[in-house]
């Protein structure tokens, strides 16, 4: 049995329709105004045009949404996890931490493994770092750095942010050398950059932003190669695809939607819309034919890209945080998942249920890497420490 | 930006108002608190069963989600208020009103904390604690011109608070405190906190518009045996997945003995025997390789069809290289391998010769694609299976390096010695020098600016 409200909200007129009524106090232009919530919600709707209502456009679109799904259902082959039965079930598993790697002073947003395996670049509230067991700090003159990636060979990282760029910093070998001095601005959006990522060499950065749209750049001329529009909101997320062809990657945004693109072209050639809410997190499955996101809805989805449908749905009732990011091991048989509320979530791809769940982090869990060669995933958190699990 | 509280509120309210269902929910008693008796408490302990059992979760994570129902103000702690932590024993607890609920959004601005402070003030003279001493002489400055309002407002709640039976009296207390604590944090604690922002929200017509466009321009095609292939996948790479299966000799993160690192670089002369066996999985595992691509490319020496790998290789130089040098790039691949008599002529068929001549007219990073494809698929149907089956593989796979599975190591407190691993930088510019050096004849001389 719940309490009931014993203390006296706000009831009277309202400043608007002068009905007597519970009252919202909410503020316009730093007024405080009382309103009742039937004239918040009038004042919301303004927007809209003649006959139409957002009922109307509504129930449209939901009819469209419908129809959609209705086509791709005709399509629908057996489901993953009835013909995943016969696979055998994975036994306990023991991850635990490897290590810690304290010595950011904030928040870790964003990292990224370098292709020998053993070093990382990390970026936080404040400022990159660049482990090596651990040494250099660059320091940036924006306050959140949320996007950081290594260059395929080793010799530079790229980081963003609020400053709305992307910058390329060559490493150099003296550790006293100021990094900030060789810096190299390459990508120039209209709002925050959300993620960014080396294609096969270090020539060429992708980038996708706040400002809804992702871009292909020259790092060394700083020209935009390509750009990609098509989402309706910020886009948060990006990867490439590791396919034969390599033309491809896919972006997820606050629209709910994920989008594959044509790099040439830059067209977006399929999109899947079936989350409920912000897609923080984007990874391709190892073989390329299909992709993994996360989301502020808390669950995983897995996307075919051949069937061009969702295939595999990972939540659970105990599961209500959002997911920030995700990943497969190596063969692709499970996804690891960090979520806002601490945890790390890990799944059986193919069945469809979890494996283990594993604490450790005392704030959300920003971001999490598989390393290159799969022998351990990095995590890094709010609470201002990464983690090498294995 | 990414601080959607808001889209857990609904979710952690149904866990709630599960709990506290009449027939299904926690059992609720009075608790008493000193010689109080609150009324509709439950424990610690009868939260975390219930949760355990309501979604057959094991008492770590049950513990873990309460918490953050505690956290997030929906659940209060009696003894102790300030700490907002779920004990897993007799400690009283009890549900937050809705009214209070973080999802109501209610601005929780100055003045209603400044009436809270001031009725906590006149209640127990002198009784705010350091920081709420700080707050409300703050906002004594800040608001003074309403501070007449704020008095009387304190006295006036005060006075219709003492009517009340006791107990309803110390269950309002209780929920007004909880309410301040999420709302106004002693420190910039960890406990998540409302955002004032709200993203701009997606309109209805541009979500009918993209709707439309997707039943429109999808592709319907269909591969009929698509749950099948991820199962085939993650079988074929099960024994490769340090995660699944280990990886011989050990894995470095766990024992700190670096060996597998060490059997697997780049410029190994004998590789590992899974290393070799990936090889022959797909045609892309082979070239992704960098150790893989030498081992083929010494094959199709022997077999005078070279050049097709270096064409390929050309035209990846030029889809990923810099910008400004693409004209450059495409000219020089144009005379080595397509042009009539080049000296490394690849066999493109012509209606793709053709296509690639007059994309030559005006060259960008894309022109080769056709004539790389068109190589690419002839390497992939022809050469590498052939490789696959030939002497030079073969041998590969029988001298192959097979380490054992290492137990762990027999004296466990032992630490080894981290090393950190070569600096790709260093590693790079060594191998530059190297080049030069041997361009100009001479034996590598270190200049003293970038000796370590």
């Amino acid at each position: 049995m719940c309490d009931q409200t014993f203390l006296a909200i706000t009831f009277g007129p309202c400043d608007n329709c002068s009905e007597t009524k519970p009252l919202m106090n909410i503020y316009v232009k730093n007024e405080p105004i009382n309103y009742c919530s039937l004239c918040v919600e009038r004042m919301a709707c303004q927007g809209l045009g003649p006959n139409e209502t957002l009922a109307t456009l509504k129930t449209e679109s939901e009819t469209l949404k419908t129809k959609l799904e209705e086509e791709r259902a005709k399509l629908h082959d057996a489901e993953l996890h009835q013909v995943a039965e016969k696979v055998e079930a994975l036994g306990q598993f023991i991850i635990k931490t490897r290590r810690t790697l304290k010595g950011h002073g904030n928040k870790v947003l964003c990292m990224d493994w370098c292709k020998d395996k053993r070093r990382i670049v990390s970026s936080s509230q404040v400022r990159p770092f660049r482990w090596r067991r651990h040494e250099h700090a660059v320091t940036m003159p924006c306050t959140w750095v949320m996007a950081c990636a290594y260059a395929p060979s080793g010799c530079a990282v790229a980081c963003g942010g609020l400053d709305n760029k992307c910058s390329v910093y060559p490493l150099s070998l003296d550790k006293n050398e100021n990094l900030a001095a060789k810096k190299k601005s390459v990508a120039m959006h209209t709002n925050y950059l959300s993620a960014c990522s080396f294609t096969n060499s270090d020539m060429q950065i992708l980038t996708s932003s706040g400002d809804g749209t992702c871009a292909l750049w020259d790092v060394e001329s700083g020209q935009l190669l390509q750009s990609f529009h098509g989402h309706s909101a910020d886009v948060l997320c990006l990867d490439l695809a590791p396919s034969e062809t390599g033309n491809t990657f896919v972006s997820g945004g606050c629209d709910k939607k994920a989008n594959v693109w044509d790099m040439r072209s830059g067209q977006c050639i399929q999109s899947f819309e079936s989350h409920e809410s912000d897609i923080n997190s984007v990874r391709y499955y190892p073989s390329g034919d299909a992709f993994a996101s996360g989301s502020d809805d808390a669950t995983c989805r897995l996307f075919d890209l051949r069937a061009d449908r969702e295939v595999s749905v990972y939540s659970k009732d105990s599961i209500i945080f959002g997911v920030s990011s995700v990943d497969f091991s190596l063969s692709g048989r499970l996804l690891f998942g960090g979520y806002n509320d601490y945890t790390i979530n890990v799944w059986d791809v193919l069945k469809g249920t979890r494996v283990s769940i594993l604490f450790g982090h005392e704030n959300r869990v920003s971001t999490l890497r598989v390393s290159p060669d799969g022998t351990a995933f990095c995590s890094g958190s709010w609470d201002h420490t990464l983690r090498i699990w294995a | 930006m990414i601080m959607h509280i808001f889209r857990v509120f609904p979710q952690m309210e149904q866990v709630i108002v599960a709990m506290q269902d009449p027939d299904l929910g926690i059992k609720m008693k009075n608790q008493r608190l000193l010689i109080t008796v609150i009324p509709h408490a439950m424990t610690g302990n009868d939260i975390v069963e219930w949760l355990m059992k309501k979604y057959s979760i094991m008492e770590e994570e049950a513990l873990h989600v309460g918490d953050l129902l505690v956290r997030h103000g929906y659940i209060y702690p009696l003894k102790e208020p300030r700490n907002l932590v779920l004990r897993p024993d007799e400690s009283p607890y009890r549900f937050q009103t809705p009214y209070f609920w973080s999802s109501q959004q209610w601005p929780a601005s100055e003045l209603d904390y400044a009436i809270y402070l001031t009725k906590k003030n006149i209640r127990k003279q002198g009784q705010l604690i350091d920081y709420e001493k700080e707050n409300y002489n703050l906002l004594h400055k800040r608001i003074n011109h309403t501070w007449d309002f704020v008095v009387m407002q304190a006295k006036e709640q005060l006075r219709a608070s003492k009517q009340r039976r006791k107990a309803d009296r110390i269950v309002l207390e209780c929920q007004e405190q909880a309410y301040w604590l999420i709302n106004r944090p002693p420190v910039e604690c960890l406990t998540p906190r409302l955002s004032q922002r709200d993203r701009g929200k997606q309109s209805n017509t541009k979500c009918e518009h993209s709707s439309r466009m997707s039943l429109m321009h999808s592709d319907w095609s269909l591969a009929v045996t698509f749950p099948s292939s991820f199962i085939k996948y993650s079988e074929q790479y099960f024994s490769h997945d340090p995660m699944m299966h280990g990886c011989p000799p050990s894995n470095p993160w766990i024992t700190d003995d670096i060996t597998h690192w060490a059997l697997n670089t780049n410029t190994v002369s004998t590789p590992t025997k899974l290393r070799v066996e990936r090889w022959s999985f797909r045609f892309m595992e082979l070239l992704s390789d960098p150790l893989g691509r030498l081992k083929f490319m010494e094959y199709l020496e022997k077999e005078f069809s070279a050049e097709n790998l270096c064409f390929w290789e050309a035209c990846e130089d030029i889809r990923h290289g810099e910008n400004s040098r693409i004209p450059q790039k495409v000219q020089e691949v144009y005379k080595q391998f397509l042009a009539p008599g080049a000296s490394k002529w690849v066999n493109v068929d012509s209606k793709t010769m053709e296509k690639t001549l007059e994309g030559l007219r005006r060259p960008n990073r894309f022109v080769m694609d056709d004539a790389q494809m068109h190589i690419y698929f002839l390497m992939k149907k022809d050469s590498y299976p052939r490789y696959l089956k030939s002497d030079l593989y073969k041998n590969l796979l029988v001298k192959a390096i097979a380490p054992q599975e290492t137990k762990r190591s027999v004296f466990p407190f032992m630490r080894r010695h981290r090393h950190s691993s070569p600096n790709p930088a260093l590693v790079a510019q060594a191998l530059e020098e190297d080049g030069k050096a041997k361009r100009l004849g001479s034996p590598r001389i270190t200049s003293p600016a970038t000796s370590p």
